[in-house]
């Protein structure tokens, strides 16, 4: 069982999908609908009947655009400022004139959105200024939903394979990719004339307060493999010194309050009970004030719903305890915390990359093409602001139609086999050792330095120090990592993307001297932001001398303008005292 | 430098008087994301071979007869 053996093969197909989560699937779906006679092939490390994110289902979608509710140019004009305007709008905007579509292809999915007496879509107030939340109490369906969706599509599906690095052809185009089985070692190569990267969040990042290494809010399957692919094969991503942080339950990591709790009454509270932030949508800046109150007197911060009705208390628990992780309602019996006696303590989340909450990820345009050829990504992974479940559809549908038109076109690119040989020797070598260090230890020693160095408020001498003991750990991980059997292979290989998307963290939070995105990015040496020379993206490549180099790109010019009076509605979000005791 | 065999509670529990995997049923194993569970060849019965539990539940949602239990890992408890 779980043996190391030797070997490979090679398959080949028109779009090849990795990842099969939310976006992947939808991606591989999209594109046989598009195209029924084009091969597609589904790459998943897990098993795509329950891997990613939303594992269990998903209790809302936190961003639609319904009309009656919402409109796509206002939708747009919200997430451009809680982004603090680095936003490449096109992309946002076509997201959002065509989200209200896909929530009308999951429904005759199967999959269940909450409705009023009426029919129509429930749709609640969450963010500072519009009307996006719509609840999916009974959403534990979406991934059986998907997976007859795949069958149906006869969609091929490869579980068990992890993609380790992409194959680039010598004009630059992909090529394909390289994938190890988890469960044998073995090689698969596929050629591809179009990928498409749906690899989650680098939810494996920062270490939580628990100590324990999958403890993490993300799945923590999602190890940032996506965006370790992406920069060795030449891709430029974007802003990744946003990071993202959460506030959450303490020690469970689970999710807490804004989209479930909010529309029932609950709120998130200081030691004394009162509000302390005008509203609880997930930003950058409402994380600083969170982080503030936690730091103060009045910390640490609480979920209160003590003050709702037992009954609305009782529906809270309905869709906290069943839908998306489930085994919160065990958490709080086992801490004896009941949500009817007392505030429950929050906390944040260590850092991650995740464009889901927030903003950074391998830098796509409103096709979800990359800046390499043939490549794609979407969800989690990709920069798509504030993307959540239903970004990750939606973007994972437009990649798979800009690569269906694209596969039409081109032939398989070629790729040197040299590149492969050199892969399998660098994914091997952690099995051709008597003993060494296992991944495990590896990886808790990385996130531990994550934490002391890289995680806001960002000091530039923590981050330079950071660089260079993470160094050490890589050096390690490279000279002495021993695995026994090819499951503490995959944990090998994926503590190796955690090092690169470390690494990334601190070169893109070193290059970015101004405050941005609130907490995510509060330089201390550099407060406020600074959009005289800061008004622009970041863009992290792989160097010549192969380690991280930034560059700046302009933010393109707005399709939806931004009034002056309206860009700083995401600074005022603490309540002051007087309003408070009100 | 040597292995040593440091031991950990997991959270996963398998009750193997209702477990059938000996039937060839191996559904937890299958829908763990983390692919943290294996059937014992000594037993014939599904068990967590990996503390790598994100305590997400496919495992004893899917379970056909009820045997997984999810519990929250003791560090976090």
């Amino acid at each position: 069982m779980d043996e190391i053996r030797s070997g490979i093969s090679e398959v080949q197909c028109d779009v090849l999908v990795m990842g099969g989560g939310t976006a992947g699937p939808m991606a591989a779906i999209r594109a046989k609908q598009k195209n029924p006679s084009a091969s597609v092939i589904l790459v998943e490390k897990a098993n795509v009947k329950r891997s990613g994110a939303i594992s269990m289902g998903m209790d809302g979608l936190n961003n639609t655009v319904i009309p009656g509710y919402a409109t796509p140019e206002q939708y747009t004009k919200e997430i451009t400022i809680a982004n603090d305007g680095i936003v490449d709008q096109a992309a946002v905007y076509k997201y959002a004139q065509n989200c209200f579509s896909m929530i009308q292809e999951l429904d005759r999915f199967g999959i269940r959105f909450q409705k009023n007496q009426n029919g129509d879509y429930d749709v609640k107030k969450v963010h500072h200024i519009g009307t996006y939340v719509l609840p999916m109490p009974n959403g534990g369906t979406v991934k059986k939903a998907l997976y007859r969706q795949l069958r149906r599509e006869h969609v091929l599906i490869s579980n068990r394979f992890m993609a380790t690095r992409l194959l680039t052809g010598r004009d630059g185009r992909v090529a394909g990719a390289i994938c190890v089985n988890t469960r044998t070692a073995e090689f698969l190569v596929i050629r591809a004339k179009a990928v498409i990267l749906c690899m989650g969040a680098a939810g494996r990042l920062g270490l939580p307060t628990s100590g324990y290494l999958f403890g993490t809010y993300e799945n923590a399957a999602n190890s940032g493999d996506g965006y370790a692919m992406a920069y060795h094969a030449g891709a430029g991503l974007a802003n990744l010194e946003c990071y993202q942080i959460n506030p959450l339950i303490k020690d469970y990591n689970g999710p807490s309050c804004a989209y479930v709790a909010g529309p029932f009454g609950g709120y998130t509270a200081n030691n004394e009970g009162r509000r302390f932030i005008e509203c609880d949508y997930w930003s950058g800046q409402m994380m600083q004030e969170f982080y503030n109150e936690l730091q103060s007197g009045k910390g640490p911060v609480f979920l209160k719903l003590n003050h709702l009705a037992p009954e609305t208390i009782s529906e809270i628990e309905r869709v906290l305890h069943n839908v998306e992780r489930p085994t919160r309602g065990r958490f709080h019996a086992s801490r004896h915390t009941d949500y009817r006696q007392a505030m429950i303590e929050m906390h944040v989340s260590e850092i991650g990359f995740c464009s889901g909450h927030s903003a950074s990820g391998v830098y796509v345009d409103e096709f979800a093409r990359t800046t390499v050829a043939g490549l794609y990504a979407a969800g989690d992974m990709a920069s798509v602001p504030h993307n959540y479940m239903l970004g990750a559809f939606t973007n994972g549908a437009f990649a798979a139609e800009d690569a269906i038109k694209f596969v039409a076109d081109v032939g398989f690119a070629d790729y040197d086999a040299a590149a492969v040989t050199a892969e399998q020797e660098r994914v091997l070598a952690p099995t051709r050792r008597e003993d060494g260090i296992p991944p495990n230890q590896i990886e808790y020693k990385a996130r531990r330095l994550v934490n002391d160095y890289l995680q806001p408020p960002k000091v530039t001498r923590k981050m330079e120090l950071g660089q260079q003991r993470l160094a050490e750990v890589r050096e390690d991980a490279r000279t002495s990592m021993y695995v026994r059997d090819s499951h503490e292979l995959m944990r090998g290989l994926e503590v190796q993307s955690i090092l690169d998307c470390a690494d990334m963290a601190a070169a893109a939070s070193l290059y970015r001297t101004e405050s941005r995105w609130g907490l995510y990015h509060n330089r201390v040496e550099y407060p406020g932001m600074d959009d005289e020379n800061w008004f622009c993206h970041s863009i992290l490549t792989k160097g010549a001398d192969g380690k991280p180099t930034l560059r700046k790109q302009p933010v393109k010019p707005y399709v939806i303008a931004i009034e002056e009076h309206e860009r700083d509605a995401y600074y005022r979000q603490r309540i002051h005292a007087s309003e408070a005791a009100e | 430098m040597p292995l040593a065999n440091t031991s950990t509670s997991v959270p996963v529990v398998v009750d193997e008087s209702k477990c059938i995997a000996e039937k060839g049923c191996t559904v937890c194993v299958d829908v763990c994301p983390l692919d943290v569970l294996r059937i014992s060849e000594l037993t014939g019965k599904a068990y967590m071979k990996y503390d790598e539990c994100w305590y997400c539940m496919p495992c004893e949602t899917d379970c056909p007869t009820g045997a997984v239990t999810v519990n929250i890992p003791y560090l976090l408890k």
